[in-house]
């Protein structure tokens, strides 16, 4: 009997060693791959994007797509570069307004899908056409704007439109929501009600790589050899093969970036301003300056105060707020100097041209204790418990908060900063039952309209569910200086500009939301493999670093990889 | 005999039941939204907002009454359906778990069979012998005094941070394709390894006390002296201690199949190795439901199903319970 059982032992230990093999080796046969291997020299390997296993290529489904799914499968027909803050013709060649309710689109004309179709205005047509036929894509606004969309000839449409709609249709042209083309001989076969949420399995697309192996793991890119911008714009990716790494921890992260194993990681790593250049440049780190604040802007984090409730419905205490809080502090003591304090308005340095200057000096606010603690006493302050709210487990945030809380402390608000998880803290944001709250606007765009349109949007509704108007402030003046930046034409800049002072002048005056700095395009890249990463010192890649939605087939993250060189 | 295991498979039966309801319940008392937290981090316009919530809610049959959600769950349960992952959506539970499912049982039975069997002939050898007594045992208190994570961070930083002997993350190298392979085979294994190890070594320092305590223990029983006043040889005598310790630890296995499974939970994390437990801190992180209870309802199956096992092994142990079961008189 013992013999027995030693061997029923040994019989289960070498079954249990050898399920992965098979179960997962045996599962890569039926995957897209041809590869069995990504060799180290041919390839560029990224990560700090995804939190979850790639499992969906319909770049319709945002937030759910897998990283490259927009950039090197989807692309756009106009990139945002916002460091220069200019459009980059993609697969459109040029686009106007004929009118104010008509916009003339001209394509490329030697575009191919990766499945050999050409790429022509049928598939434009198509895809803008989807916003009046399915209420579930992210476009769907825009269909009560459009009249028509016209084919002409091949490789021109004109979209007509009902009443004009600038910004949303500049929204669908291009920034952090351009849509991407969708090949019509693929796509129309999909029901109107799955378009936005199929898993989309074998992508057929424009871009410059193709699907080659997804696991639980990572999702991995070969190269195509008919990317269009290699003739037109001469453009060539170096490596044969990108490979996205599904996030794992911290420490993780720093230690597969100081080993070489990851060449871009766009995580937010703490202290990786002491990692940079100096004694540690053996590391092979980069980062886009080389100096503090080290990484380009993403978004403006908010102190969001819910307006709805007392004391934060007071404007005095709101500017209390504003005025004790010291953003330069939380810059340094919690982010080592790779953020730097936002602009009064909040607005992010790419928009620095909209700013009004004299708006900003006359009623802009900074950090003043004194003027904080005389203006809560006039807004009547009685001593309530004032929490602030934090996803648990945005380490970053809640250092913030601690330091946020303590400046409030000092003025003499009592303040306690909670901790709920991710949904609960949305839950409460959405059904206006918190008091203070980190918040973050959309990101990039290539107007302040986004940025309004998030503070501003009415009518306030019982549960905030679309991330619109959380600190529910109630202003239908504002709400319609934003409505009314959609109906002025792009070449009225003179009226454009004195919409956006009055919008910056009434944000300061009624303080909505605080702007306290800017959270960082996260990204780090070591050097060994690959070179000529972006950076703001004279080179040519002064492009996005990010391979995030929203950035890296919408802003320039793309045009950065076409840059990049092998090391010698 | 057939009485007995009718009772084991009834208690079994209940606790499972039990087990699931809870399972089902526990999730959904979390507060918040799952698919309003999928949705905020999508920046959408309102009236995209709406139709996509409810189509989502829809997709993951979230608007039913609860009654009406935990029928379905029983019913889609006995057809083997574990619903959608939310997770890794669009991807079926079943097939998520089935991925992960195998790195944690190539982690699991291993680590626990062969930290047993080697920290009790250890502990035995250890026990009563001065020179080994003063060795292994404080090491050993060490071992089991140490957290999971710890232990597994500190494995990290030595052998894969600074000796770069192990890969530091994830199941296998990112650079290769699953396939059957020797190099894909060579990279699973050399990425299990420091997990494996620690888990094993903490598991080893528990049982290696324990046993050394019970063979000091019976070496003092009567029964021992006994043999020892007949002139048995030293050998034998441990041999009857060691048959007679072994009992108690059989019972301590089955007990701490539980910390087992959350030492393999932290460990995994700090190792991204994507098996079950890593993928339960996935699944808390997007309030996956479905995908929680999945992976709960498979660790609550593997428990009682390594309970079982444990209770068949004291049968064949244990000649007292076996003759009792026959009718037999002690």
């Amino acid at each position: 009997m013992h013999k027995h059982v030693k061997r029923a032992v040994a019989a289960v230990l070498a079954a249990s060693l050898a399920a992965p093999a098979f179960a997962i080796g045996g599962a890569g046969a039926s995957s897209h791959a041809t590869t069995t291997s990504f060799p180290r020299n041919e390839t560029v390997y990224t990560s700090g994007t995804a939190y979850s296993p790639p499992t969906n290529w319909n770049p319709l489904s945002i937030g759910a797509y897998a990283t490259g799914t927009i950039g090197l499968l989807y692309e756009p027909l106009f990139l945002y570069d916002p460091t220069a803050n200019k459009t980059v013709p993609w697969l459109a060649t040029s686009g106007s307004w004929t009118s104010p309710t008509s916009f003339d689109i001209k394509l490329r004309d030697n575009v191919t899908w990766s499945d050999g179709q050409p790429f022509t205005a049928a598939d434009v047509a198509y895809t803008i056409g989807l916003a009046k036929t399915s209420p579930t894509v992210p476009y769907a606004n825009l269909g009560q704007y459009i009249a028509d969309v016209q084919q002409v000839g091949k490789y021109e449409v004109v979209v007509d439109f009902s009443k004009p709609a600038y910004t949303q249709w500049q929204n669908f042209l291009y920034g952090n929501n351009a849509t991407p083309m969708l090949p019509a001989h693929v796509w129309s076969k999909i029901s109107a009600s799955a378009v936005a949420s199929f898993a989309n399995p074998h992508p057929v697309g424009t871009g410059p790589m193709l699907l080659d192996e997804a696991n639980a793991q990572e999702v991995a890119y070969k190269t195509s050899t008919h990317w269009w911008a290699t003739k037109d714009l001469g453009l060539k990716l170096k490596f044969n093969y990108l490979v996205d790494i599904v996030n794992g921890s911290n420490n993780v992260e720093l230690g597969q970036v100081l080993q070489g194993n990851i060449d871009l990681s766009n995580n937010f790593l703490p202290g990786i301003s002491k990692l940079v250049g100096g004694i540690s440049s053996s590391y092979g780190l980069q980062t886009y300056y080389a100096k503090a604040p080290y990484m380009l802007s993403a978004n403006t984090v908010w102190l969001e105060p819910n307006i709805a409730k007392a004391p934060m419905s007071n404007v005095n205490f709101r500017k209390a707020l504003a005025y004790a809080v010291d953003p330069r502090q939380i810059a340094s003591v919690v982010y080592s100097n790779i953020v730097q304090p936002a602009n009064p308005t909040g607005l992010l340095p790419n928009l620095a041209s909209y700013v009004d200057k004299g708006v900003v000096a006359k009623s802009g606010f900074s950090y003043n204790p004194a003027k904080a603690r005389a203006l809560l006493k006039a807004s009547g302050y009685k001593g309530r418990t004032i929490t602030l709210e934090v996803p648990n487990g945005w380490t970053d945030w809640m250092a913030a908060a601690q330091v946020i809380v303590g400046d409030l402390k000092a003025v003499g608000i009592n303040a306690r900063a909670t901790f709920p998880v991710y949904n609960t803290r949305v839950a409460d944001l959405t059904n206006g039952t918190y008091d203070l709250a980190l918040d973050n606007n959309a990101g990039p765009s290539a107007t302040p309209w986004a940025y309004y349109d998030r503070i501003y949007q009415l009518p306030i509704q019982g549960k905030q569910t679309a991330q619109l108007n959380w600190e529910r402030v109630n202003d239908p003046v504002s709400w319609a200086l934003v409505q009314k930046l959609g109906t002025t034409p792009p070449t009225s800049t003179a009226a454009l500009q004195s919409i956006y002072a009055q919008l910056e002048q009434r944000t300061l005056e009624t303080m909505p939301v605080i702007p306290l700095w800017y959270n960082g395009a996260w990204a780090q890249y070591n050097t060994t493999y690959w070179t000529n990463w972006p950076s703001a010192a004279p080179s040519s890649n002064h492009y996005t670093p990010v391979m995030w939605g929203g950035w890296l087939g919408q802003d320039t993250t793309i045009l950065a990889l076409a840059a990049l060189k092998t090391a010698k | 005999m057939r009485r007995y295991f009718a009772r084991k498979l009834l208690t079994y039966f209940l606790t499972f039941f039990v087990a699931v309801t809870l399972d089902w319940g526990i999730p959904r008392l979390m507060p918040g939204d799952p698919i309003a937290g999928l949705l905020a981090k999508f920046q959408l316009q309102p009236s995209s907002y709406a139709a996509l919530h409810s189509s989502y809610t829809k997709a993951f049959n979230l608007g039913e009454p609860l009654w009406r959600q935990y029928l379905d769950f029983w019913w889609a349960l006995l057809h083997g359906s574990l619903g959608t992952s939310i997770y890794a959506y669009p991807d079926p539970v079943t097939t998520v778990i089935e991925h992960a499912v195998v790195f944690t049982l190539a982690l699991l039975l291993p680590a626990t069979i062969l930290s047993y069997l080697a920290g009790n002939k250890v502990g035995a050898i250890a026990a009563r012998r001065k020179v080994l007594d003063n060795t292994v045992l404080p090491f050993s208190y060490m071992l089991t005094a140490t957290p999971y994570q710890w232990l597994a961070l500190l494995l990290a930083f030595v052998l894969a941070g600074v000796a770069h002997v192990f890969p530091i993350s994830g199941g296998f190298s990112y650079a290769l394709v699953p396939t059957l392979s020797w190099a894909f085979l060579w990279s699973l294994l050399a990425h299990w390894f420091l997990p494996f190890a620690t888990l094993f070594l903490v598991g080893f320092g528990g049982w290696a006390i324990g046993m050394r305590n019970l063979i000091i223990y019976e070496l003092d029983a009567d029964y021992a002296h006994f043999l020892e006043s007949l002139g048995a040889p030293r050998r034998l005598v441990r041999k009857y201690a060691y048959k007679n310790a072994r009992l108690p630890q059989l019972t301590g296995l089955a007990l701490s199949l539980g910390t087992i499974v959350g030492g393999a939970v932290v460990t995994e994390i700090v190792f991204n190795y994507p098996g079950i437990g890593w993928l339960v801190l996935q699944a808390i992180s997007s309030e996956d439901y479905f995908l929680l209870q999945g992976i709960f309802l498979f660790i609550i199956v593997g428990v009682l199903l390594a309970n079982f096992v444990v209770d068949v092994v004291y049968l064949l142990v244990d000649p007292r319970t076996r003759i009792g079961l026959q009718g037999g008189t002690r």
